[in-house]
């Protein structure tokens, strides 16, 4: 691979019944370029988790994946309320979200922590009112 | 054993059976979808109460060989269709969670 792969994604906020389309896209493409099943369960799972948070906490948002020679990079950008406090959210178990989302099985406190564990590298920038911008890496 | 000789023992049926083929590794058992994200293995049987349309995401996205519906819990229509459409596996029995991973690992 010499040149960079850029996948996009707009992710829809107010439809459950999507979330995570564009996680299931990534692994498919991911797939198809040969990499490895540990790198490729690492990516699905940062950013599935990314893409839920912007479903549930932000209004939905967008996800880009570009696939370099030494990684894959997840950049989840989004125009909702923006993360209070960042070490706190980081935090397993800690979750805002609310009865309606957690009967869906979401909720649970372990994605940011998750996204954490299954990736080489990840940065968020949030501000209140304004945003989200999380960037992660899988070195493959 | 693969997902279509489970369901010839009896205790678990077919709700969605695209791939019938798909061999049973190992099992994971969970309701709170971040774990098992994080926690089922590729060709897992993943036991689980939940039946809305992110099930199908995860299945899909953990590679788990079929999902088994345990406590008697069903599908709706447009999530069955979602399943046929990506290819996830679905079964379901009335025995109660505990019960189905205790049957399900003396078979695998
Ligand atoms: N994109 C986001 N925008 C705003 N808040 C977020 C975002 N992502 C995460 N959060 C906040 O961080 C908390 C922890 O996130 P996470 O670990 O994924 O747990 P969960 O999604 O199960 O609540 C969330 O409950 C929410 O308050
Ligand atoms: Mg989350």
């Amino acid at each position: 691979m010499s040149e960079e792969l850029v996948f996009r994604f707009k992710v829809d906020g107010d439809d459950f019944t999507s979330a995570g389309q564009a996680s299931v896209q990534v692994k498919k493409n991911l797939r198809q370029l040969g990499l490895s099943a540990e790198v490729i369960k690492r990516v699905s799972v940062a950013m599935y988790e990314g893409e839920i948070n912007m479903v549930i906490h932000a209004g939905g948002g967008d996800a880009e994946v570009r696939v370099s020679e030494d990684y894959i990079e997840i950049v989840l950008d989004d125009k909702g309320p923006g993360i209070k406090n960042i070490d706190l959210a980081m935090q397993e178990g800690y979750s805002t979200a609310s009865d309606t989302i957690r009967s869906l099985g979401f909720g649970a406190g372990m994605g940011l922590p998750n996204m954490r564990k299954y990736t080489d590298y990840m940065d968020i920038q949030s501000e209140i009112g304004v945003g989200t911008k999380i960037v992660m890496r899988v070195n493959c | 054993m693969t997902v279509n000789e489970l369901i010839s023992t009896g205790y678990f049926k077919p709700v969605s059976l695209p791939s019938p083929n798909r061999e049973i590794v190992g099992a994971y058992v969970g309701d709170l979808l971040s774990w098992v994200m994080g926690r089922a293995e590729a060709d897992n049987a993943w036991i689980t109460i939940m039946s809305n349309v992110n099930v199908i995401a995860v299945a899909t996205l953990t590679d788990v060989s079929c999902v088994i519906l345990a406590e008697g819990v069903s599908l709706d229509g447009e999530v069955l269709s979602v399943a046929l459409e990506k290819g996830v596996n679905v079964l379901s029995c009335e025995l109660p969670l505990y019960e189905a991973a205790i049957k399900l690992g003396g078979m695998i």
